[in-house]
């Protein structure tokens, strides 16, 4: 706003005024509250514990920020719910909002529903020139309606600036365009990228050089400008060790501050005070910063390994041998060596003379450490489900000579877990995993497998006496089957606890339609690391019974929170929703015709082809591994763990694809379609047939359109021939054999591992298969040029969503697209009573081709929007109403 | 409306009092609220003030005319309430355009007359906007502190209609005021900007926060220099403080905005502090003492009266204003 005594101050505000000046010394931007960089504030957010969310607010102004960034770029969140929700929590906490937000996405709707709650001026991060120079000018001329300054990256058409000509260039050109329209200059802050050193890569040597630059030559050269940067990025090839990255930072920041940066997104608690740093640390460095020396990255690199604490591998094995038996078994179980397992559980045998002292005692001594390692976070699931493994051999080896002594004596004795996928759902990896780490502390774990009917289970919980019952599911029919249970276990009286999980469940559903079916506690397990803390509560007689009621009083509330949020969040008639459609101007849009129309198969697809399409971030998400692949594998605290199971996966896919253990089939087919409102009606030699699509009626802002699939084909009436296309691919063929083979070894690791990897198979298959669609089948992107990690981020032009998934979650289209293509036969996928694919490893889905088109959820709907769809299908609308009773906004049953 | 900036740099403008005091004193029935217009209006109109412009325009008038008399530069129009989402309040949001309209040709009306009357001193209308009674950033809940009664997009419409219609019934300038929530406000000059857009003209604005005690804060928690940053990206004519207080609590506000500020700064404070009946009883001269405090010190470049303020107050205030010289905007430039 204001130039005093000649300078350009920055003035900023939450309840409280900052002003940046010259004088104020660097200003600490806190970077905890953002989904993308913190963990926990992503959990919170995710699980809308807003309450707990504050406090990580609340924990950074004290910390010392100055600033508060708050980011919710996350795909799973509604990050405009979720940016306003929280900005408006944290108006109401005066010790917070008492200093400036920097509202902080690269989504412009979540920029500006931030803009929308806050009162005081803050910081916009970010713009640039990405998308040219129209959106900019509206982005900065909205903006200053606000009264927000504004971060601008140096990023343009052309990409993000990667040099010091670029990131001047960019900076200076952006500079002239606010200027034209008037923009503040002291609002504007400059980010010129801060990317990492010390990579090994020859073009990374200047970068650090490079920002310094830039930043001294704008604060020489654009007058009243500020600048600002990311400071972690710096140090990224350095994770792990955060002595190094620490000293990294604050010689950066003084370096940086010197060429006149104002304010940075940091950790202060992650600073290292610059005249502390170690003199020769410090010396090296400064060398990769400031690029001194050919070889300082080495050098730095060598230094380095003295902070970080190598130990001799051999030696220590060395020690470990010359150990008791009881403490080796300890150590193989902790480590997951099953190499001399045998002979350690004979040897331990004779020390303690049964079979049943062996398992009570060493055996169970060293489950019990594991359980505690996995418990604190010390070890991860990979490593656990390993020692799972040795256990389960070593009470293998002693079972025979345990039946003999049974005669005699009593079997050790452990609460009794039952557990079972329900009936329609196939998916079981999740449950699997609750299982090991279930056996691992000392549960004894009865698995009834897959699509269990309820009386099954219920009859498996009284005849084994169970102790807990644990359900699970994958897609959403199954949610409706718990409840089911629920209902069945309340009619006979049960009273033994109920966990929920899996991927479909959540907190909120156990709350409001679960927990009220059973006066018996229910429970809802977000993960199998949970399960473990959870069971244990509840076998406590006197912990339990507080456990429990703080669980139903919890459920209570939320019920309740929900009934209002309900209530708060706003729809529009279905009419209204349809009349707010996305549209293009069809006139103008000439659809591509395909290179081919019909239904193809595709039988025994090669499967090192697809290999190399696997998208690997989810494979280790399956083992409780988080980080994106292949950052993950030098990830300071999973890394080691993650190379490991890598290398594991990579052999048993080079076992399966040489000796054809697993076989993948597939069908696609490409058909003349137009839309109608929200049908499309496909058409194939003279046959037609016509699909359903559901429509958003949540209320938008202004300009932006409540989709449904169906907007992205060409209306009948614009007179433009279109196309829509579907497929289904397993690679399911051989997996029961391959999970009796290792279900026979005892080896539930592997079990897991050949699911998982099926798993990914068959998402690689489907996306091998729409890459070819694309490129030949129906062909309108023959050029189409794009790394396999481009292709996860979905880059290409088109889409592919699946009926049940959240763009069209009525999962009874799934039987028409299997009609269709005559899927059942083409690729041996058979549908269950609750429309899962059996076997799990398949994938199935539309393909829609509009440029526009994009992938989107849903959201809940309304009671006319039903009776219309219900119309459309020719189906009850009760039966309907079945089928997508999570996304109603409404509760048919009332 | 360069005159008017002009003027500003060169003499202490003096701006209206209370509308609702003057009108009190009327003694105005039901029927006089009601008008032939409304004689069926389900909804009890009593106490809408606004909608006197439009049932008792002469009452308005006259009351525009005293303060003119008195010897105001600036009279604001009957408006205060005059927002779609505050009439609803007397189901009458659907003519809340006329109102305005309607409001503000009243207030020019009695402008011109006296400004022909005396060229050389020219009189102006600011239109009134008030705050409404919902607020952006406070949850009317306190068990649920993330809820808002109104977002930010609805208060930006009702002010754009609102302002639209002061500007078309001739109101030389727009008047935020009393502003105890700042999101309010800058929906409010949200508003304005884009109404600036629509007729291609820049429109003075002044803006008045409104201060709760003697924490120096406004309702929703800003401090006096805080609000000033969070307003400052319009190019304001004036920002100043008015109501809730008298003027000598508000003193060091004022200090502060004006050696912060880079406009000009106004103050309308109420006549003291209410009584034990809720009346403000400061006498004009009293008044005056307070307010001469302001103009000895160079603080100020616009003064009025909020609250309890009638045209003997506002004839004081003309005479002191002749006696000293304005404030000058500082050493900030922009």
């Amino acid at each position: 706003m204001a130039e005093t005594n000649g300078e350009f101050i920055l003035k900023l505000s939450g309840l409280e005024p900052l002003a940046v000046t010259r004088a104020s010394n660097f200003i600490n931007v806190g970077e905890r509250t953002n989904v993308t960089g913190s963990r926990r504030f992503l959990r919170l957010i995710k699980e809308e514990e807003y309450e707990e969310a504050l406090e990580v607010a609340l924990e950074q102004v004290k910390g010392g920020a100055q600033v508060l960034d708050v980011n919710m770029d996350e795909g799973m969140i509604d990050g405009v719910y979720a940016m306003t929700k929280f900005l408006n929590l944290v108006a109401s906490e005066p010790d917070i909002s008492r200093i400036p937000i920097m509202i902080d996405s690269s989504k412009w709707e979540i920029l500006e529903a931030g803009l929308k709650v806050v009162q005081g001026k803050s910081i916009v991060n970010s713009i640039s020139l990405k998308e040219g120079e129209d959106v900019f000018f509206r982005q900065a001329r909205t903006i200053k309606k606000y009264g927000a300054a504004v971060i601008v990256m140096a990023f343009d058409e052309k990409g993000q600036a990667d040099n010091f000509e670029r990131r001047i260039e960019i900076c200076e050109r952006a500079y002239r365009l606010l200027e034209q329209i008037g923009f503040p200059l002291s609002d504007i802050i400059f980010d010129p990228n801060i990317f990492p050193v010390g990579t090994g890569m020859e073009e990374h040597r200047r970068n650090a050089i490079d920002f310094f630059r830039a930043t001294k030559w704008i604060k020489e050269n654009l007058p009243g400008v500020k600048v600002s940067g990311g400071v972690s990025n710096v140090s990224f090839s350095f994770r792990g060790n955060q002595k190094v990255r620490e000293a990294m930072h604050s010689a950066f920041l003084f370096h940086g501050i010197q060429a006149g940066m104002d304010m940075g997104i940091v950790n202060p608690s992650l600073l290292e005070v610059y005249d502390e740093i170690p003199e020769e640390l410090l010396e090296k460095v400064e060398d990769v910063l400031l690029d001194r020396k050919d070889n300082a990255t080495e050098e730095l690199l060598d230094y380095a390994d003295k902070f970080k604490g190598n130990i001799d591998k051999k030696a220590e094995e060395e020690v470990w041998k010359s150990l008791p038996v009881e403490k080796r078994l300890e150590h193989a179980l902790v480590k997951g060596i099953n190499e001399d397992i045998e002979k350690d559980v004979f040897e331990a045998l004779e020390v303690v003379g049964s079979p049943l002292k062996v398992i009570e005692g060493p055996l169970m001594d060293g489950m019990n450490v594991v359980g505690d390692l996995f418990g604190s976070g010390k070890m991860f699931l990979p490593q656990v489900v390993k020692s799972a493994r040795v256990m389960k051999q070593a009470v293998g080896f002693l079972t025979p000579l345990l039946e003999e002594e049974k005669e005699s004596n009593e079997g050790p004795s452990m609460a009794r877990v039952v557990l079972a996928t329900v009936k329609g759902d196939v998916h079981d990896i999740g449950k699997n995993i609750v299982g090991v780490v279930l056996a691992c502390n000392n549960f004894e774990v009865i698995d009834l497998g897959v699509m269990v009917p309820a009386d099954k289970i219920l009859d498996a919980v009284e005849e084994h006496q169970a102790a807990i019952l644990g359900l699970s599911g994958l897609i959403t029919p199954s949610l409706d089957e718990m409840v089911h249970v629920a209902r069945e276990m309340e009619k006979k009286g049960m009273e033994l606890p109920l966990l929920i999980g899996g991927a479909t469940t959540s907190r909120i559903h156990t709350a409001v339609k679960i927990d009220p079916e059973y006066s018996g506690s229910v429970i809802h397990v977000l993960d199998a690391s949970r399960s473990v803390t959870v069971s244990g509560s509840l076998i406590q007689k006197e912990a339990s019974e507080g456990f429990v009621k703080k669980h139903k009083s919890e459920y209570e509330d939320l019920r309740n929170s929900h009934a209002l949020r309900q209530s708060e969040k706003s729809f529009i008639s279905f009419n209204d929703a349809q009349q707010n459609r996305w549209t293009t101007d069809w006139m103008e849009f000439e659809p591509f015709p395909p290179k081919m129309t019909g239904v193809q198969r595709i039988s025994d697809q090669d499967l090192s082809e697809l290999r190399k399409f696997i998208d690997w971030t989810p494979f280790f998400q399956t083992w409780m591994l988080k980080g994106k692949y292949p950052k993950i594998l030098e990830d300071s605290s999973v890394g080691s763990e993650a190379k490991k199971l890598f290398e594991d996966a990579n052999k048993m896919l080079d076992w399966i694809i040489e000796d054809g253990k697993l076989k993948a089939h597939g069908v696609f087919g490409i058909f003349r379609a137009n839309s109608e409102q929200d049908d499309v009606t496909l058409e194939l030699n003279g046959k037609t047939g016509t699909l359903s699509f559901l429509r958003q009626q949540g209320k938008k802002g202004p300009g932006i359109p409540n989709l449904s699939l169906a907007d992205f084909v060409a209306p009948k009436d614009s007179g433009k021939q279109d196309h829509m296309g579907a497929f289904a691919v397993s690679t399911g063929d051989g997996i029961k054999d391959l999970v009796a083979y290792f279900e026979e070894q005892n080896d539930d690791y592997n079990v897991i591992m050949v699911k998982a990897l099926a798993d990914r198979l068959a998402e690689a298959f489907a996306e091998y298969l729409h890459f070819r669609v694309r490129k030949e089948f129906w062909g309108y992107a023959p050029d189409e040029q794009f790394s396999n990690e481009e292709l996860i981020r979905e880059k290409y032009s088109g889409i592919r969503p699946a009926p049940g998934y959240p763009a069209c979650p009525d999962h009874t289209e799934k039987i028409k697209l299997f009609e269709l293509l005559d899927a059942a036969e083409a690729t041996g996928i058979k549908l269950t009573e609750s429309l899962a694919m059996d076997p799990p490893p398949s994938v199935c889905g539309w393909y829609f081709a509009h440029p526009d088109s994009k992938y989107f959820g849903l959201g809940k709907i309304a009671e006319d929007q039903v009776k219309d769809y219900s119309k459309r299908k020719s189906e009850p609308i009760q039966e309907m109403e079945k089928w997508l009773k999570p996304v109603l906004n409404y509760d048919p049953d009332l | 409306m360069e005159k008017i900036k002009e003027i500003l740099s060169e003499r202490i403008l003096v701006l209206d009092g209370a509308m609702g005091t003057m009108i009190q004193r009327k003694k105005l029935d039901d029927k006089d609220y009601h008008g032939e217009r409304f004689k069926d209006h389900s909804t009890p109109l009593k106490g809408n003030n606004d909608l006197l412009c439009l049932t008792r325009p002469d009452v308005i008038l006259d009351i525009h005319r005293e303060y003119l008399e008195a010897g105001a530069d600036i009279i604001e129009t009957n408006t205060f309430t005059s927002t779609s989402i505050a009439q609803e309040d007397y189901n009458l949001q659907d003519i809340v355009y006329e109102l305005n309209v309607e409001a503000a040709k009243l207030a020019r009306q009695a402008a011109d007359e006296y400004s022909s009357k005396d060229p050389s001193k020219p009189r102006f209308v600011a239109g009134s906007i008030g705050p409404t009674n919902r607020s952006a950033s406070l949850s009317p809940d306190v068990q649920d502190p993330g809820f808002r009664n109104i977002t930010f997009d609805q208060l930006r419409d009702a002010y754009f209609e609102q302002s639209k219609a002061l500007m078309e019934g001739g109101s030389d300038i727009l008047l935020v005021e009393t502003i105890f929530d700042t999101l309010n406000a800058k929906a409010a000059l949200f508003a304005i900007q884009d109404l600036e857009e629509e007729l291609g003209k820049t429109i003075p604005v002044m803006v008045s926060g409104t201060i709760v005690d003697a924490s120096g804060r406004t309702l929703s928690g800003q401090t006096v220099e805080a609000f000033l940053v969070s307003v400052s990206h319009v190019d304001l004519m004036s920002i100043g403080l008015n109501c809730s207080l008298g003027a000598k609590e508000l003193r060091p506000y004022l200090q502060t905005l004006a050696k912060e500020a880079p406009f000009q700064v106004s103050v309308h404070p109420n006549a003291g502090l209410p009584n034990e009946f809720g009346e403000y009883d400061q006498s004009p001269d009293q008044m005056g003492i307070e307010i001469e405090k302001f103009l000895d010190e160079g603080l100020v470049n616009i003064i009025g009266g909020c609250c309890g303020t009638t045209p003997a107050h506002i004839k004081v205030l003309v005479e002191l204003a002749k006696k000293y010289q304005p404030r000058e905007a500082g050493e900030v430039v922009y």
